[in-house]
């Protein structure tokens, strides 16, 4: 009983595992076959080619796009670790009129959909002509509530000590931050730059809103355009190598990753 | 002078996030109020409507069918993600060995972006040669038209949506699992409870926070469905997969209706905003 107890679970277990690996491996697998294979194509094609990948990159400027994925999800990551890091640690660690304000303003914000803001943002970025620059993809998400927040929590929980010893050694408030507290809460910065940058990477509405003009298009993107706008003249081999290329860079820093990333996600449910 | 400094530092501190706010925040909500009673193509000069844009929505079948898909969406999208992350985690939860491989493999279609799943499901749910149809026509079945049937194409697309997030249910699900104590389990053993009512006795009350915030997470995560629709289908056929944001999408950078895919956008917020309160209303119990 026990044994067939066992047997079933890790039955169920193993179909589960399958149900979520495969579909990646058969992407793989498509993006790297003939065209006629694909649609008989159950484990692996007949040969395996790179001519969906050649005409992908004949196609569109992919490399352009991966460049402005990787620039655009750096630069928010770690000016938004930066901003988030000090609006966190004032709101935990020093006194001031209209502290208890501001956080309150945090939570009630970050309970608005973003879908009230969606139209008013962009009529801002056309009306400031940050339409088709770097601007526009970046600006609007150096301050991330929840980063906020998170920072905040990780602050508080360090012992004043620490803060103390280094104003006595006379450090400013940036440098007990940078350089005193953050060597301290690395989980915490991991978490928040996980979650800055998958977030950021993957972000594709509003690229698809703010940005027309291809060099400054952003990979998913360029991607989804280059899918939807019949570029592909329907080859599935492209489509998928296209959606492959999309997807490496995050499958390979997840599988290096893999825990950080578990635990980041994890934490998003964690807010109170 | 440095008791002054001291006295600015905080509010030099915060206002990166204050000038964020007004910005990108207060301004744009209120802004948002005002085009609501305006009809503006962006380039021309905004011309007042008074309520024209509410009567409008009012009367837009469009967009009460977008709306009647989102929550058809979000009907099958949530119980679905709910019974099979649980049960999932409850498996994961016993003791048995590759829980890590396990746990990764489930996760793996969180971290990748949502245009990546929508193009290769788009392939698995093709109705000539797509993997699906293969494998029930192998299994001696007919073929489904998964995404041009317009009964099922937002059925297919929930559970596209449940497979992508599925990952994530589990580990919260699995977190929250861990959280209930071992002496309770140990108590129902004595009076001879089986593993069934142990789940439904004990786990599931007691893990009412996790539930609370997954429904709450996939709710809102549900009501921004747009990328899939967009790459899928384009909200067809017949409009059965067009989603409340993918129509707020189309008035505004399709047509150019500004002041009208504003009035949309506040009153699918508060309709978020509604849902969201009433579920916590429902769902939330103290323990």
């Amino acid at each position: 009983m026990r044994v067939l107890k066992k047997i079933l679970l890790y039955t169920l277990l193993s179909g589960a595992a399958i149900t979520f690996i495969y579909p990646f491996f058969w992407m793989i697998m498509a993006s790297l076959s003939p065209e006629a294979d694909i649609s008989s194509l159950v484990l692996f094609p007949s040969k395996l080619t790179l001519s969906n990948y050649s005409t992908m990159v004949s196609k569109i400027p992919i490399g352009r796009a991966l460049f402005n994925s990787l620039f655009v999800s750096s630069v928010n990551t770690g000016l938004s670790l930066i901003f988030s890091s000090m609006v966190g640690y004032a709101l935990s660690r020093m006194e001031f009129k209209g502290r208890n304000l501001i956080f309150m303003i945090i939570i009630f914000t970050m309970t608005l959909p973003f879908q009230i803001t969606l139209i008013p943002n962009y009529i801002i970025m056309v009306k400031l002509h940050w339409v088709d620059t770097y601007l526009s993809l970046t600006i609007p998400f150096l301050i991330n509530t929840f980063a906020i927040l998170m920072f905040r929590q990780a602050f508080k929980s360090l012992p004043q000590a620490l803060i103390d010893a280094a104003r006595i050694d006379g450090c400013g408030e940036l440098r007990i931050i940078f350089f005193i507290l953050w060597p301290n809460i690395k989980p915490t910065i991991i978490t928040v730059g996980i979650l800055a940058f998958m977030g950021s990477w993957n972000e594709v509405l509003w690229p698809l809103i703010v940005i027309r003009e291809e060099q400054f298009m952003t990979l998913p993107q360029l991607v989804t355009l280059f899918v939807v706008g019949g570029r592909a003249e329907s080859q599935l081999g492209v489509k998928l190598a296209s959606a492959v290329f999309l997807a490496a860079p995050i499958i390979i820093a997840y599988l290096f990753f893999q825990k950080h990333f578990i635990q980041s996600m994890a934490s998003t449910g964690l807010k109170d | 002078m440095s008791n002054t400094r001291k006295k600015i530092m905080p509010y030099v501190m915060v206002s990166p996030y204050l000038v964020h706010l007004l910005a990108f925040t207060t301004f744009p909500v209120i802004f948002s109020l005002i085009l609501t009673f305006h009809k503006w193509n962006i380039i021309g000069p905004m011309e007042w409507v008074e309520f024209g844009n509410w009567k409008r929505l009012f009367y837009d079948r469009l967009f009460w069918i977008s709306i009647f898909n989102t929550f058809k969406f979000l009907s099958i999208h949530i119980p679905l993600q709910i019974i099979i992350a649980l049960a999932l985690a409850e498996f994961l939860n016993q003791n048995i060995r590759l829980k890590g491989f396990f746990r990764a493999a489930f996760f793996m279609p969180v971290v990748v972006s949502g245009v990546v799943v929508t193009i290769l499901w788009q392939q698995l749910f093709s109705f000539e040669n797509g993997v699906l149809n293969r494998l029930l026509v192998s299994l001696g079945f007919g073929k489904v038209g998964w995404l041009i049937d317009p009964d099922i194409a937002m059925v297919s697309i929930a559970v596209m949506a449940t497979w992508k997030n599925l990952g994530l249910y589990v580990i919260l699900f699995l977190v929250g699992l861990q959280t209930v104590p071992k002496q309770y389990y140990e108590a129902a053993d004595l009076d001879g409870a089986s593993h069934w009512q142990k789940f439904i006795k004990i786990t599931v009350p007691m893990i009412n926070p996790t539930m609370f915030m997954v429904v709450i997470l996939s709710t809102i995560g549900g009501f921004s469905l747009f990328i899939e629709p967009y790459i899928m289908t384009g909200g067809g056929p017949l409009n059965s997969t067009l989603s409340a944001v993918l129509y707020i999408y189309k008035q505004a950078f399709q047509y150019y209706h500004m002041g009208y895919s504003a009035t949309l956008g506040v009153f699918f917020a508060f309709l978020i905003v509604l849902v969201v309160i009433v579920q916590k209303r429902y769902i939330e119990k103290d323990i």
